[in-house]
């Protein structure tokens, strides 16, 4: 992925205000091949690992938001996923839990380990998404925190003193919660997807998908995936941003075939065949949420966790907030936002790639 | 090979009351029940069920199963950007089911379209209108010159979904329920209830029924049932009382498993739900009370209590305006209802009305004319009495 800023960004403030819609990520140089009559061994390769160690001395920031309409197990999945009650569940029927009138946005930050590295996660909730009889535009209070986040990074990036390191509030990874009716999507979630999928990466799951069975289940995922295209909407991991054949041949298979997943979540664990397993216990017969004939929730878990995290956040960095700074600063006449600054003097381009936020 | 229960056969005889056919020391006109059954009932019998909810829920697949129809065949569900500028249409599809001598003549009102629009403000209203529709017409015949053939085609119960996956009724539901409670008879159940585990199911069945009183919201009151019967049917009675909302799995395919007898379920990867199971799910309650006891009464609801009801506003709203004085009102009775003009048509409609019962009056007469021709022609010493 690359690490440095697009050689053009001086020329797009000072030329004609035709906004790129989108800047391509830098292609960096191809590295001319070195006859490999290395003697003896330099230890370049020792970098990962260095890496390795920089990370879990710093740990990393991950924000994930989930929409959807309520009951759909939007919190359920999200403690499943990261194996923690990060999530606080509005499902206890006894409480009086009111939908609320207009969409919310609940932030909640927890401090996850595992294998000495830490990871701040913070998820993102939006209560109220779907849940009223006009449900027009109810997407705008979603839309409008996540340029806020962007707002502030960008506040912070063009301060004389920053910080060094911004702290990241930028929405990584956005799971949009599709009701298995079983038919096709709703409006509302062609609406909302429209919106925010060129503002955040969407990646749509079919909730509480124990309801449909495998013919059903491959049925509605061929009717979403067409009418998703067909109305032009790019769910991560988008077909633009592939790298090189690798990524494209991975990613294909996985926009083609897997997504969207159908999920089941859990928080109660069962005994099945002498094993304890996350699951639902139902008069005819055990769901396990981590088999994968049962749920493909372990397909998203390996995605979103263990194959892709670092990617989602690269991608929201490098394009959905470049986008965003690219509009900002061309609205602004290529000026930056906020005080402090005199003139219209800006910082110098830095020689060396600029670390990525982490 | 697979046989489904009888359904409508119930509709002919009330079981406690064939005691009362066998004793000679009787004179027997506690059969008149029977006999006044028997006569409707070979008359046919009309009945107008009303399915709404949103998209999704199951619905066609549940009517499909329970009433072993394949009703929604040729149905096509639109894609959803076509339905974002979807209004709500209403549609009626019909069905004749002959099951032990009985023919019943069944029409199924669909809405589709309902709730599924992003702003779905009073997406409802044309579903009432509707069947205040059915009352005006109703109520038009009932004045009218012929009533020998009236055709009912009052809604006689509503069976409203409600998504398992939500945490009870939601603002669409509360506010549909509120616009027709007063007009329709309304069995509220929980569609697509396999998505639910069975603490789940009780913990929703509860919420709902304590938004429903919280709202006001009438639903369709099963009666109680009569002194004399046993205790075990009281119970069970009961028991199908608590179940309600019910919640239900509906299903068309077969599967066998194993070496039981093939029953209609759906397979999922880790078992097998039974449609017909009363652990699985209520769909045996929902069958039970709705077609096999309480058909009869949902008709006799909508047409003593609702239809009445309407009848009542409509009527009343005629006499406000104008000064009429307390003695005219009172005259607002059957008899002289003709003498009213009838409400809400335009006048070019009333005289259509009137050229069509001409018509009817018309035929009618030929057609007694005709069996009068019969009748003179035929010497049959008797005809066949009901034998009991």
């Amino acid at each position: 992925m690359s690490k440095g800023f697009p050689e053009t960004r001086t020329d797009a403030a000072m030329s004609e205000l035709v906004p790129e819609p989108r800047p391509k990520p830098a292609v960096p140089m191809k590295p001319v091949s070195i006859n490999s009559n290395l003697l003896g061994y330099i230890g370049i390769d020792t970098i990962i690992e260095q890496m390795r160690k920089k990370t879990m001395k710093t740990g990393f920031d991950f924000n994930i938001m989930v929409v959807g309409q309520s009951g759909l197990g939007k919190s359920t999945l999200v403690n499943t996923l990261f194996k923690s009650q990060v999530s606080r569940k509005a499902s206890s029927w006894n409480r009086e839990e009111k939908i609320p009138k207009t969409v919310e946005i609940k932030a909640i930050g927890h401090v996850i380990e595992e294998g000495g590295v830490k990871m701040k996660l913070t998820v993102i909730d939006t209560p109220g998404f779907g849940d009223q009889i006009n449900n027009e535009n109810c997407w705008e209070p979603i839309e409008k925190y996540i340029n806020e986040q962007y707002e502030k990074f960008l506040k912070e990036e063009v301060n004389i003193a920053r910080k060094k390191r911004i702290p990241d509030t930028r929405v990584h990874c956005c799971l949009y919660f599709i009701s298995p009716t079983g038919h096709s999507l709703r409006p509302l979630d062609l609406e909302f997807m429209k919106h925010l999928s060129k503002v955040v990466n969407i990646i749509p799951v079919i909730a509480k998908a124990d309801t449909m069975t495998l013919e059903e289940k491959s049925e509605f995922k061929q009717r979403v995936r067409k009418e998703l295209e067909v109305n032009g909407i790019e769910f991560y991991p988008q077909k633009e941003f592939d790298e090189d054949l690798e990524d494209k041949t991975e990613n294909d298979k996985i926009r083609q075939e897997s997504m969207p997943f159908a999920v089941v979540g859990s928080d109660k664990e069962y005994q099945v065949n002498g094993k304890r397993v996350l699951g639902r216990k139902t008069p005819w017969g055990i769901i396990e949420v981590e088999n994968l004939n049962h749920c493909e929730f372990a397909l998203l878990r390996d995605f979103v966790i263990r194959t892709h995290l670092q990617d989602l956040k690269e991608v929201t960095h490098n394009i959905h907030y470049e986008t965003y700074r690219a509009k900002r600063l061309n609205d602004n006449g290529g000026l930056p936002p906020g005080e402090g600054l005199l003139g219209s003097v800006l910082p110098p381009v830095p020689a060396t790639p600029c670390p990525t936020a982490e | 090979s697979y046989t489904p229960a009888p359904l409508f056969a119930a509709l002919n005889f009330l079981s406690h009351q064939r005691k009362w056919a066998q004793d000679k020391e009787y004179v027997g006109f506690a059969a008149l029940p029977n006999q006044l059954h028997r006569k409707s009932v070979k008359k046919g019998f009309d009945f107008t069920l009303m399915v709404a909810g949103e998209s999704g829920l199951g619905k066609s697949t549940l009517i499909n199963s329970l009433f072993l129809t394949n009703l929604y065949e040729d149905r096509q569900v639109p894609e959803a950007s076509a339905r974002l500028t979807q209004t709500l249409t209403i549609e009626r599809r019909g069905v004749e089911i002959e099951e032990g001598g009985i023919k019943v003549k069944l029409t199924l009102v669909d809405t589709p379209g309902f709730g599924d629009s992003v702003d779905c403000s009073d997406c409802w209203l044309p579903v009432v209108r509707f069947i205040e529709e059915q009352f005006e017409q109703y109520l038009r015949d009932e004045s009218g010159l012929n009533r020998k053939n009236i055709q009912d085609s009052r809604v006689h119960c509503c069976l409203y979904f409600i998504s398992p996956f939500g945490r009870g009724l939601r603002p669409l539901d509360v506010a549909f329920l509120r616009a027709v409670h007063e007009k329709v008879n309304i069995i509220p159940v929980i569609g697509k209830a396999d998505a639910l585990m069975p603490k789940e199911t009780q913990a929703l069945k509860q919420k709902i029924r304590d938004q429903l009183r919280e709202e006001e919201i009438n639903i369709y009151q099963f009666p109680e049932c009569d002194s004399d019967e046993d205790e075990d049917f009281k119970r069970q009675d009961a028991e199908m009382k608590e179940s309600i909302p019910f919640a239900v799995v509906g299903s068309c395919e077969v599967v066998r498993d194993g070496g039981n007898r093939p029953m209609r379920g759906r397979r999922y990867s880790w078992g097998t739900v039974e449609v017909e199971n009363p652990h699985h799910c209520d769909f045996l309650n929902l069958r039970r009370m709705l077609v096999q006891t309480h058909l009869q009464d949902l008709k006799e609801v909508t047409h003593d209590v609702l239809y009445e009801g309407y009848r009542a506003r409509c009527l009343q709203s005629l006499a406000r305006p104008g000064a009429r004085d307390r003695a005219s009102r009172s005259k607002l009775s059957r008899q002289s209802a003709t003498e009213i003009p009838l409400p809400m048509l335009p006048l070019a409609e009333t005289e259509k009305l009137i050229r069509e019962k001409d018509e009817e009056l018309r035929r009618m007469q030929e057609m007694l004319e005709k069996m009068q021709a019969q009748m003179q022609q035929s010497q049959a010493p008797g005809e066949q009495s009901d034998a009991l």
